[in-house]
């Protein structure tokens, strides 16, 4: 493009960026839902937060240490871009025929959402000040330098060729693996290690939790459709309708499958089943919408419930009280679905079913250090942050809930005329 | 005087709201409080799935209605509340309970009436 703006490409890039802020309430309705009364307000306060604190330290340092000038392909780093200082109104980003701040804009609801779905492994139990003080450096330290290796073009990960279209690796895989990392040094609910996963631990309100669920579908459109931004002028094209396309399809299997899998394992099919599933495919596509056939994705929408299933089955074994399953759904579906790209792609490169196992290997390798880095740095910031502050509440206040006790403010008086 | 309490299933009420007006509304007409409680009976509750576990809920959504009467009407006021709450074909677990309670007073808050006129 010759500095001209495509308003088409703008005006869905816009779109696609409200889309995808709107999807930080609907996490905080689905995560708020399967809670206990006493913690409805604090758990959806950690989705509204994220808003909150990473809408600023993106415009203050976070989108300069992700997409600025790469040094070497390990930071972005740009003194013009603090603040978005140096950004006029008119400059566009790359070829794309959009306004760079709106990329900046839709790149930044990307990182306050990732935070925000970690908050599902510490629901109940967390520190207000410890978790605004854990996401910011989280941010700046974990997603930033990510987000930079795998769609900044000088990143080091994405000149290797690691495909993630919209956030396989950057934000699931780091949001699932810091969660269950998070969850192990926070430690279980109080109940939760007393008395195993049965017992008082039920949802206040599933109703919010659908419509959650519900929100996070319609936001996710423009999180993998707006994904195209990266690949294709003009934006809103061809490869906007392929993940468009898949996004639907993934998310539809992954809800069917949960469904008929939960009513064989368990004997009934649960609303919040349904809702695990439509979620599980969504994750699993993320890295996978521009660069796979619609059947493929109804394979790993499929492939990604069935996983996710099993995690949560699973976890209860190992004691670990991932409380809404921020691990066992992004965790495992991202991983999926990011190794997954490598067997069905075929656009921009063909993976194993097109007789090239390059593309798996490179996935491979993505995932590798997706986990290792999440892992690793979130357990060294959380560390800190629990000598300095603390994660846990006290013993009392997490008998009487978080809401009253951090937020001074109760969720429901159903009891009042 | 008598104070009925029962407890029963949430949706039998319009089916009891219905037989105690058949026998109550002789010359009058019937008196009714209603509220929603939680608790259990001899089944601890009842299995609820959530997150792929299965889990005892130990305290299921009840709605409890008490009736003040006359001696005259506590049999009456008794029958209807089984006709209606009890579980076509015999009854089923989960039908509630029927308590009755002297009562020691009444009053009517709006003339200062007191005893079996005030009821």
């Amino acid at each position: 493009m010759d500095g001209k703006i495509d308003s088409g490409s703008t005006a869905w890039m816009l779109t696609s960026s409200a889309l995808v802020l709107l999807m930080v309430p609907g996490l905080a309705l689905f995560y708020g839902g399967m809670v206990r009364r006493k913690n409805v307000l604090s758990t959806m306060m950690h989705s509204f937060v994220a808003m909150a604190v990473i809408g600023v330290q993106w415009v203050v340092v976070g989108y300069a240490l992700s997409f600025g000038t790469s040094v070497g392909g390990w930071i972005g780093w740009d003194s013009a871009l603090i603040g978005l200082n140096g950004l006029s109104p008119g400059k566009l980003y790359a070829d794309k025929g959009v306004p760079e701040l709106v990329f900046v804009m839709f790149q930044g609801k990307f990182a306050i959402i990732t935070p925000a779905l970690i908050s599902g492994a510490i629901a109940e139990r967390m520190k207000l000040r410890a978790f605004i003080v854990f996401i910011a450096l989280w941010a700046t330290f974990i997603y930033c330098p990510l987000a930079h290796w795998v769609w900044a073009s000088d990143g080091w990960l994405f000149k290797l060729g690691v495909l993630d279209f919209a956030g396989g690796t950057v934000v699931h895989i780091s949001a699932g693996v810091s969660a269950l990392v998070l969850a192990i040094l926070v430690g279980p609910r109080r109940e939760y290690s007393r008395r195993g996963a049965s017992g008082v631990l039920l949802p206040n309100n599933l109703a919010l939790t659908l419509t959650g669920a519900g929100l996070l579908w319609f936001g996710w459109f423009g999180f993998n459709a707006g994904s195209a931004v990266a690949v294709e002028f003009p934006v809103a094209g061809a490869a906007a309708g392929l993940a468009f396309t898949t996004t639907q399809a993934a998310a539809a299997a992954a809800a069917l499958t949960w469904m008929v899998v939960e009513r064989w394992h368990n004997g009934k099919a649960t609303s919040v089943g349904l809702a695990s599933g439509i979620v599980a495919g969504l994750v699993a596509i993320t890295p996978a919408a521009g660069h796979v056939a619609p059947w493929a994705a109804l394979v790993m929408g499929m492939l990604s419930s069935l996983a996710c299933y099993g995690a949560v089955q699973l976890k209860h074994r190992f004691g670990v009280d991932d409380t809404l399953d921020a691990f066992s759904v992004h965790g495992v579906g991202g991983l999926l679905g990011a190794v997954l790209v490598g067997v069905f792609c075929f656009t921009p490169v063909g993976g194993v079913l097109a007789g090239s196992f390059a593309q798996l290997g490179k996935q491979l390798v993505g995932v590798a250090v997706a986990v290792v880095y999440a892992g690793a740095g979130t357990a060294v910031l959380a560390l800190l942050v629990k000598k300095v502050l603390g994660l846990r509440v006290t013993d009392q206040m997490e008998r009487d809930g978080l809401d009253i006790g951090i937020h001074g403010e109760r969720g429901y008086h159903l009891e009042q005329a | 005087m008598k104070l009925v309490i029962a407890i029963i299933r949430p949706e039998r009420l319009e089916a009891v709201q219905e037989a105690l007006q058949r026998v109550l509304d002789e010359e009058d007409r019937y008196r009714i409080t209603v509220d929603s409680v939680e608790g259990h009976g001899a089944q601890q509750g009842e299995v609820e799935l959530f997150r792929g576990q299965r889990i005892r809920a130990r305290l299921v959504p009840r709605t409890r209605v008490m009736v003040a009467v006359n001696e005259t009407y506590v049999e009456k006021t008794i029958n209807a509340i089984i006709a209606g709450a009890r579980t076509e074909g015999g009854g089923a677990v989960g039908d509630g309970k029927i308590f009755v309670q002297p009562l020691e007073e009444c009053i009517r808050i709006r003339t200062g009436e007191r005893g079996s006129t005030a009821i």
